[in-house]
Parts: C-alpha cells; structure tokens; sequence
C-alpha cells in the first residue's frame, strides 16, 4: 500500500516536469524579482557601474537564493514560528561568509571591489522574500529551483543596467572600449574610434541614474507585457 | 547639545538613508502606494532604529570590542551578531505588540517583519560603528535616521497619490515611475550632500 502510495506521488510529481520549468522560466519575466516583486533594490542600485561587477554579484546571488531555499525548506517543519527570522538568517549568513571566502580565494581584485555588497546580501530582500514566500511552504527541490530562477530574474537585470551604464558611463563593456576615444586617439589622431565625438556622462556612474534605467526597463517589459500593467 | 543636534539634522536631510545612500529601497518603493501606510511604515523603523542602533552599539563595545567582556577583538563576528540581534528584536516587539496591542498589531500587519531584512535598519547599525559614535551619538542617530526614512517614505507616498491623476503612460504607472522619481528625489538630495551643519554652528 505505501509503495503504490509512493510510485503515485512519483509519477504525479517527475522530477523536471512543467511545473518545474515554470519555476525556472516565470521569474525571468513574468514574475522579475527586481521589476515585478521589488525585491533587492538596494544591491542592483550599488553594482551595476560595471558589468563584471554586476555579474560576478548575480552568480553569489544565485548561489544564496538557491541554496537558503533548499536549507529552509528541508528545516522549515522543525522550526518554532517565533524564531523562524533567526534560524532563516542564520542560514543566510552562513552562506553569505562562503561566497566570499570563496571569492576572495579565487579573483581578489572583484572581491575587493564587492566586499560590502556581497555582506548585505543577508539583508538582500530577494533571499528574505523567497524563503518567506516559498520556501517555507514547498518541498526541497521546488525550493531549490525557485531560488536559482529568481536568482537569474535578478541577474539578468543586473547585467542589462550594468550594461546600460557602462557603455553610456564608461564607454565601455565588460572592460574593453567601445564609445568615445581610447587614449591611443589622443596620440595619434587618425586612429579613430567608434563614435569618437562621444564624451562618458558622469551621470551614468551616480546610483540615481540605475534608477532611471530600471524605470525605463520596467516601463518595456509592461508595454510587451500588458498583464503587468498596473491598474490602480 | 549641539553635537547631538547636528548628528540629527544630518542624519535626517543630509545623509538621509533612502535618498542619499539608496539603503531600505524595496520596502520604500513596495509600501509607498499611500500615505497612511506609508506613515505606519514609517513609525515602525523609527521605533526599531531608536532602540537597535544602542543596542548594538552596546554589543560592539561591550562584548565584540577588544575591551569587552571576552578581552579580545572579535569584531569579525559583527555580521552575524548584528543580524541576529535585529532579527531577535523585531520578533520580539512583533510578539509584545500582538499580545498587548492586538490594534496597532493589526495596523502595522506585515510591515513589522518585513523590517529586519530593511537594508536602512543593519545599514544604521554599521555606520554607527564606522563614525565611531558615543552613545548618546548613537542613540540620536539611530532616531535621525528612522525619521530620515520616514519623511522620504511619507514624500513618496505623498507624490504617488498625487501622480494617479496625472496621464502617465499605462505601462509606466505605478513601480515604473515610482522608480524614476526616486531617481530624481535622489538628485535633488545629492545637492545637500556638501553642507555640513558644523560648519554653520562654529561660525554663528
């Protein structure tokens, strides 16, 4: 009897079915934890100047939402109500302090640069609302995949705004130059660059204008996307 | 005195959390959508700042600092324990408020959990330890930096309401241009950034 009743729960739930793929898939579009949820503002504010920047930060993000998810959930039964924010944080922190000796082991001069943002990520909202919202409801591996979408909901929004204002910030993408003049140009005027007329805006490189993108990016994804619009 | 009452002008228009540091964004753009809330929201941090931030301040001096209870430097504990102890307060002033105030408990709703994640909240508590305030310093920056969050919050909310009658594009309302006046707000807080209050006391 209990095997019939395990063979049915298998086959009722396969391991990568639809549902999965949704939970994969929804939080890219349809349910961005940045444009749609608000959730982790402070984080895509602070470190989209650059792209690697904003990448290397997306994959640590990833790499908490999903794994806290998956922790939560195997404990979420076990746990009393009236300390569920301690031991939620608790799990957090701990990986947090993973990711960054990890990636301070392995490329310094990023860690460097991140050190603050990859502490706050404990008090990043989209690892608190995932586990709050998710997490404490769903069984382990729909967990585990609901962290890895939303960590990649973030991420690649991370890396549009970073892209965005390196090239208009910087004129440049991921490091290399694109826009406005190397300083060969300066030498030897003939070497001409693309678009050598073109002078870095300083406003691109001021948090303020991640929120002006952000903005712009939201306002594409409603007008694709008309079942977002807000209607109040 | 006056020290004191710099560190709070400061705290609550110059380096003002959410406009000037861009720290407790989400719950500021996500419970912005109307005043009252926006007011309750508003209270709720300058209640937690006030008392997390002297609290904490106690925690570093006393137990992590190298003249603390354990002798040693154990500032490398300071993430966790910070967290911790904000974690531990809202719960606790969650439980204390449902038991004797099932009212407000009901007004504040879910805006009391959603705190301890507020960037603003572990932020204040981390500034508090690069300034190297005093206590009463600490304190007082702890309350400047609530009503800093609450005057941007109520701003905000304030504008949101106003903009409903305004023809916005539909697939901007709402979040979208909440984030672009953000934006602005954020400049126009920028320019204060240079004036430091200090300077306009020992002059006068």
């Amino acid at each position: 009897m209990a095997e019939i009743a395990t063979q049915v729960e298998q086959e009722k739930e396969p391991l990568f079915g639809k549902k999965e793929r949704k939970l994969l898939i929804d939080p890219i579009n349809d349910n961005n934890p940045i444009t749609v949820q608000v959730l982790g503002i402070c984080s895509a504010l602070a470190v989209t100047t650059l792209v690697d920047k904003a990448f290397v930060m997306a994959i640590a993000v990833t790499f908490v939402t999903a794994f806290s998810n998956l922790a939560v959930s195997f404990l979420r039964k076990g746990m009393p109500k009236q300390i569920r924010m301690i031991v939620q944080l608790v799990v957090v922190a701990f990986l947090v302090t993973v990711v960054e000796l990890v990636l301070k082991a392995a490329n310094y001069p990023i860690w460097k640069e991140l050190s603050v943002y990859i502490g706050l990520i404990i008090t990043n909202c989209i690892v608190m609302g995932r586990l709050e919202a998710y997490a404490m409801a769903n069984k382990p591996w729909r967990s585990f995949l609901d962290g890895v979408g939303n960590g990649l909901g973030y991420g690649v929004i991370l890396i549009m705004v970073a892209a965005v204002r390196e090239i208009f910030g910087k004129g440049s993408l991921a490091g290399f130059k694109i826009i406005g003049n190397t300083p060969e140009y300066l030498i030897d005027s003939t070497q001409n660059a693309f678009f050598s007329w073109y002078m870095p805006n300083n406003l691109m490189v001021i948090p303020a204008s991640a929120l002006f993108v952000i903005g712009i990016i939201i306002w594409v994804q409603r007008s694709k996307n008309t079942k977002l619009v807000d209607v109040s | 005195m006056g020290d004191l009452l710099n560190i709070f002008i400061k705290s609550v228009f110059i380096e003002n959390m959410v406009l000037a540091y861009f720290l407790g964004m989400c719950s500021f753009l996500a419970v912005s959508k109307s005043v009252k809330t926006a007011i309750g929201l508003g209270a709720a941090v300058v209640f937690v700042l006030t008392l997390t931030v002297p609290i904490n301040w106690f925690i570093n001096e006393k137990i992590l600092g190298p003249n603390g209870l354990f002798g040693m430097d154990l500032t490398f504990l300071r993430f966790i324990l910070f967290i911790a102890t904000i974690a531990a307060f809202v719960q606790l002033v969650e439980m204390v408020v449902e038991k004797f105030s099932p009212s407000l408990y009901n007004a504040l709703g879910i805006f009391l959990p959603l705190i301890t994640v507020n960037c603003a909240i572990l932020g204040g508590a981390l500034f508090m330890v690069a300034r190297e305030y005093s206590i009463g310093q600490a304190t007082t920056f702890g309350f400047g930096s609530g009503v800093g969050f609450m005057v941007a919050i109520v701003v905000m909310a304030a504008i949101r309401e106003k903009i409903r009658y305004s023809a916005v594009p539909p697939a901007l309302r709402g979040l979208g241009i909440a984030f672009i006046i953000t934006g602005l707000m954020g400049i126009a807080f920028m320019s204060l950034m240079g004036i430091n209050p200090g300077n306009y006391m020992q002059h006068h």
